[in-house]
């Protein structure tokens, strides 16, 4: 291994990835809590300085399932998370927004501690199925049905509104992604996440792998990512291929870029075409004699 | 001979295999889903929903649970179902008797309303119908028991039109009057002070959603007095009014008695007479 980065540089995007997600709830807390009011509402719709609406497009569209017509504002406030999540990756929502993601990201860390085997793997497309059953229940029982159970909205609306029993939701979430199944949540059943990931097929902001002729092997980008299938085809895609990772799977948390101590990642956008010679056989540390 | 598409009949039997599989598992959380929704949806009588609410079959459809009217409310009247509650998880709701509607004016919540769950037609806020109040419990009203309290109807926002008082005999005392609280559906708006300021430890008067506070008349009942004063005539064209029948002789009616005696009664006499001696 390479010399490594200073403890900052390796947590730099994990650090600012926290950041962002304190400063989205502090955004909607600061009203309650200083009586400075940004955001008013919670993640499922808000009002921004009294101008700026939002709306969670996937609540917007269980509604539609459900038979109701959404008035002009929360159509508008749909559009414009719509469009946000299209041009920067759909699933940025779910490493740098989302309130669930800290608490899966602690039950990840403590499974690697713990040693843990990895558990119940459904199929990644487990989620989808499970967007689709959810606008049918959804259209079945004429409500916007994922809120009912919703652990995002139960822990974002409990901290800023009160969360009464809503914690034990959160806390099954934390249990699952530890002991059940790694990665279990986020990565392959929330259906929220899913439809985020739809949305943002051909995001602008994307990783790239570019320096990847430098990569030694080291598997500490596949152990921290939280979906270890998006890295392959960029890290070890031959000399032509794109080192860029346009998997709609990935969430452009930035840990891969974090943990490289060769630097072999970093943000980038889709239409970066500098050239990513692929990796040489012989950098590989599997191959090198071992001492 | 494998299938078109796949490149073996294992490759296919593996879809199939898997695509059973996820819509099974799909078919059984949908299931669970469906069922926790439909019973978490049940509205308790004693939670209202804020003022324009569309009917609540509508309004779980069409309610983002985003709590923007919860912030809008200047008197701290609504607040979000939290789990542990009965209401459905995030929605906006007031019970009455903690802290009723103070119907504003300008109707802040349906205006911070984004999705039309709270109806933007409602511009006036005495068309409301958050529900609507009922006198429960004519056995403990003070009014109702013959005493002046008369809190309800001080508080009604609509005074002498939602809430009236009707002056009735006392039989208890032989000579004094019950002023009854009354309640006309038609300009009670919900709001539920009433409810709130009741003097009882429990309230005697207590808002009720629609369907439980009202009846329904069938569609073909026509009121005979309403459609004369309407149409200025019967109700049925051309009907035959036959004359009323009047107690006749051998009633005990004691307000004429003796009754209507047709001619040529002949020489019937009344069953009884009243005391002082007229027939």
């Amino acid at each position: 291994m390479s010399a490594p980065k200073g403890r900052l540089a390796a947590q730099k995007w994990l650090i600012t990835r926290r950041l962002s997600q304190l400063g989205f709830l502090m955004l909607f807390l600061s009203g309650p809590w200083f009586g400075l009011w940004i955001a008013k509402g919670n993640l499922t719709g808000s009002v921004t300085l009294d101008v700026l609406p939002l709306s969670d497009p996937f609540v917007i569209l269980q509604s539609l399932a459900a038979g109701h017509i959404p008035a002009t504002t929360a159509l508008i406030g749909a559009a414009i998370v719509t469009v946000t999540y299209a041009l920067i990756g759909g699933r940025v929502y779910c490493s740098w927004v989302c309130p669930i993601n800290p608490v899966t990201d602690v039950a990840h860390w403590a499974h690697r501690r713990l040693n843990l085997p990895k558990g119940w793997q459904p199929a990644r497309t487990t989620r989808l199925w499970l967007m689709v059953t959810v606008l049918a229940v959804s259209a079945a029982t004429g409500t916007v049905a994922w809120e009912f159970v919703n652990p995002i909205s139960l822990l974002h609306r409990g901290l800023v509104f009160g969360i009464g029993f809503g914690w034990t939701f959160v806390l099954a979430v934390f249990l699952f992604d530890l002991f059940v199944s790694r990665h279990g949540w986020c990565g392959h059943l929330c259906p929220v996440g899913a439809f985020y990931g739809q949305i943002g097929r051909k995001p602008v902001l994307r990783v790239s792998a570019r320096a990847r002729a430098v990569c030694d092997d080291c598997m500490d980008c596949f152990t921290v990512c939280p979906e270890p299938q998006v890295l392959t085809p960029a890290l070890r895609g031959a000399t032509g291929s794109t080192p860029l990772i346009l998997s709609r799977d990935c969430t452009n948390c930035g840990r891969c870029i974090d943990v490289c101590d060769l630097d072999v990642f970093r943000f980038t956008h889709r239409f970066d075409a500098t050239p990513a010679p692929g990796r040489v056989a012989s950098k590989s540390r599997l191959t090198e004699p071992q001492p | 001979m494998p299938a078109p598409g796949f490149a073996s009949s294992l490759d296919r039997r593996r879809f199939l295999t898997e695509t059973a599989r996820m819509a099974a598992g799909c078919a059984v959380a949908g299931t669970l889903l469906a069922s926790f929704v439909s019973r978490a949806g049940a509205l308790p009588a004693t939670a209202l929903r804020p003022p324009g609410a569309l009917a609540e079959a509508d309004f779980l459809a069409a309610c983002s649970r985003c709590g923007l009217c919860v912030r809008d409310c200047p008197y701290d009247t609504l607040t979000l179902a939290v789990p542990g509650e009965d209401v459905a998880i995030g929605t906006p709701f007031f019970t009455a008797r903690e802290i009723p509607c103070e119907m504003c004016e300008d109707i802040p919540c349906v205006a911070a309303c984004p999705t039309g769950a709270l109806d933007p037609g409602l511009t006036d806020i005495g068309d409301a119908k958050m529900g609507v109040a009922v006198l429960v419990d004519e056995e403990h009203c003070l009014n109702a028991l013959g005493l002046r309290c008369d809190v309800c109807y001080r508080v009604c926002p609509v005074i002498d039109q939602a809430i009236t008082l009707e002056m009735r005999h006392n039989p208890r005392s032989g000579h004094h009057a019950i002023f009854l609280p009354v309640v006309h559906a038609e300009f009670c708006t919900g709001c539920g002070k009433c409810e709130k300021s009741c003097v009882l430890p429990e309230a005697t008067i207590k808002v009720l959603p629609l369907h439980l506070a009202r009846g329904v008349a069938s569609d073909h009942y026509r009121l005979g007095w309403e459609e004369m004063q309407d149409k200025g005539a019967p109700v049925v064209e051309g009907i035959v009014d036959l004359p009323d029948r009047l107690p006749g002789p051998g009633t005990d009616n004691l307000a004429t008695p003796g009754g209507f005696a047709p001619e040529g009664a002949g020489d019937f006499a009344p069953a009884f007479k009243l005391p002082g001696g007229k027939p």
